[in-house]
């Protein structure tokens, strides 16, 4: 104590005029200045000179590039409409389950959003191809004769994508209901609205924002996976990243490489800077992120 | 509850734990098929044993890539929880004007899709010379961690009560005493479990290390990549099973450190 009390008269320092706590911030801003922004920003010049802004012609190209743009969106739409069908309920259960069920039903969501994506993937691979689990059981119940074409088409790519993108959509929800006054439901109900009207007119409005974030979210990411796309879909249903890929890796064409992903980079923060005007997106990080 | 909200109830419950229980199941699935004895994965498996686990540690390939891996991840934890709790601390604490900004870079890499991150990275570090190396790889997967940190660390720094830090400086403390003996012990499990989050941002990092990697360095999720592509070697369920078992490892680490900074609070 009496070491402590030795520096007393420096008690009120902490609160210096310009924030030394800036320059804490420093040194990681830099780093992401130098090694994550600069290379975007190297890319967005690329795009303009490599070898020039005609690269984002490429869409007038040829009918592929629509198509794959297409794809995407058809996707992405798709596997938002299936988290957002299993993944309401699922919050709603989660919201009103005791303490215990909710958080198994919690870790069960949390565990595969934190597991490798690649693992995941490849295990949906060993699930859904030909000589897979499903086809072999199928099969062995006599059910099927032929197997079932469940990958590499766009019932394998929307399987995957919506395990993988789930707790996107479950978490902000159920962030969401959690802000809702519990009484409010009792209170419509003693007010004489049966279950489901106090349902439909009190709680489900109340957890709209939720859903808005979340639909966001999934789509939005959607919009950018590489690689469940491209080990459970097939060439036909491509999307945008696997186009970007292909033309970098595959084609070397570096400038067109560019302009594609410029053009995801752009929809993707417009979708985001749109959407978070009208949602918490603080909420779409779940658990992680701060109130 | 009136009459019919009983068994909409129970069919809505089982409907979660159906939902649930196929979040996990093919994951789960992986690990008994990973023994299987045959030379190809079917299912059931023709019998059990380590083969596809003692052909994974007499492979050079896939060894040197897990070796890769180990270090790649530790490195860039160590960078990002240092450089991620001092901007935690930058950003909670102070007060100056360009701090949304400053927030907006730190989540970008978290909203950014990987392929744009992956390309972008690629072009430059190919000026730099840093693709194919350990240290571009390191560098990369840093940047792609650090958010994590950040978050992890600054919502303990917004939670924490802060009237013991004016405790301690209204007996005397200085504002470095105070971050050492007050601050930093209270937010130090949100450390841990911020340089754990790192560590397996790094370890399942694929898109990026696909483009970083060279033949000579290389992740092993960029091996594995690579043989899921071309191969049906039952190996893949082995390492997938391992990755698996690494993540569950660290994540229940997490779950200790915070239930450690909740009964310090």
């Amino acid at each position: 104590m009496s070491q402590v009390a030795r520096q007393g008269r420096r008690a009120g320092s902490i609160r210096s005029p310009l924030d030394a706590w800036a320059l804490l911030a420093m040194p990681g801003f830099l780093f992401l200045v130098v090694f994550f922004l600069v290379p975007l920003v190297r890319m967005g010049l690329r795009s303009l000179t490599d070898p020039s802004p005609a690269n984002y012609r490429i869409f007038l190209e040829s009918p592929i590039y629509l198509r794959v743009l297409w794809t995407t969106i058809r996707t992405s739409l798709i596997v938002t409409v299936v988290c957002l069908l299993i993944g309401y309920p699922y919050a709603y259960v989660m919201h009103h389950a005791g303490p215990k069920t909710r958080a198994a039903l919690t870790v069960l969501v949390l565990v595969p959003f934190w597991s490798s994506l690649l693992v995941r993937t490849y295990a949906w691979t060993v699930l859904l191809q030909d000589s897979g689990v499903i086809n072999s059981v199928l099969r062995d119940l006599g059910l099927i004769d032929e197997p079932l074409q469940l990958m590499r088409n766009t019932l394998g790519v929307t399987i995957g994508m919506s395990h993988i993108l789930l707790p996107f959509m479950v978490l902000p929800i159920w962030a969401t209901m959690r802000r809702i006054d519990p009484d409010l439901v009792p209170a419509a109900e003693s007010l004489g609205a049966p279950p489901r009207a106090a349902f439909r007119k009190v709680f489900l409005p109340l957890s709209l924002p939720g859903v808005f974030a979340g639909c966001l979210l999934v789509f939005v990411l959607a919009l950018g996976f590489y690689i469940t796309p491209a080990l459970l879909g097939s060439p036909q249903n491509a999307m945008f990243s696997e186009l970007i890929v292909n033309m970098v890796s595959e084609r070397l064409r570096f400038g067109v490489g560019s302009a594609l992903a410029m053009t995801l980079l752009a929809v993707t923060l417009v979708l985001l800077a749109i959407g978070s005007r009208f949602v918490r997106l603080g909420d779409a990080l779940g658990g992680m992120e701060s109130r | 509850m009136s009459a019919d909200a009983g068994p909409r109830r129970i069919g809505l419950r089982s409907f979660a734990w159906l939902v649930g229980l196929v979040l996990i199941a093919p994951t789960l699935l992986i690990v008994p098929m990973s023994f299987t004895s045959g030379g190809i994965l079917l299912f059931p498996p023709p019998g059990f044993g380590t083969r596809w686990y003692v052909n994974f540690f007499q492979s050079q390939l896939w060894t040197s890539g897990a070796v890769t891996s180990v270090k790649v991840g530790v490195a860039a934890a160590v960078l990002a929880t240092v450089l991620g709790t001092l901007m935690a601390l930058g950003i909670v604490r102070g007060r100056y004007p360009g701090r949304p900004v400053v927030m907006a870079i730190v989540l970008s890499p978290l909203i950014v899709p990987v392929v744009v991150i992956a390309i972008g990275m690629y072009f430059v570090y190919t000026d730099w010379r840093l693709a194919g190396t350990m240290p571009g790889l390191i560098l990369a997967h840093t940047s792609l961690a650090i958010p994590f940190v950040v978050v992890n660390v600054s919502v303990s720094l917004r939670t924490f009560d802060r009237t013991l830090e004016l405790a301690a400086q209204n007996l005397g403390a200085g504002p470095i005493r105070t971050f050492f003996r007050i601050t930093l012990p209270l937010i130090s499990p949100s450390i841990v479990a911020g340089a754990l989050f790192a560590f397996i941002a790094s370890w399942d990092e694929v898109v990026v290390s696909i483009f970083l990697s060279s033949p000579l360095v290389r992740t092993l999720p960029v091996v594995m990549w690579g043989q899921v592509r071309s191969s049906i070697d039952p190996t893949i369920a082995a390492v997938a099973t391992m990755l698996t078992a690494t993540t569950v490892v660290i994540l229940s680490l997490v779950m200790l450190a915070q239930r450690r900074s909740r009964a310090t609070r």
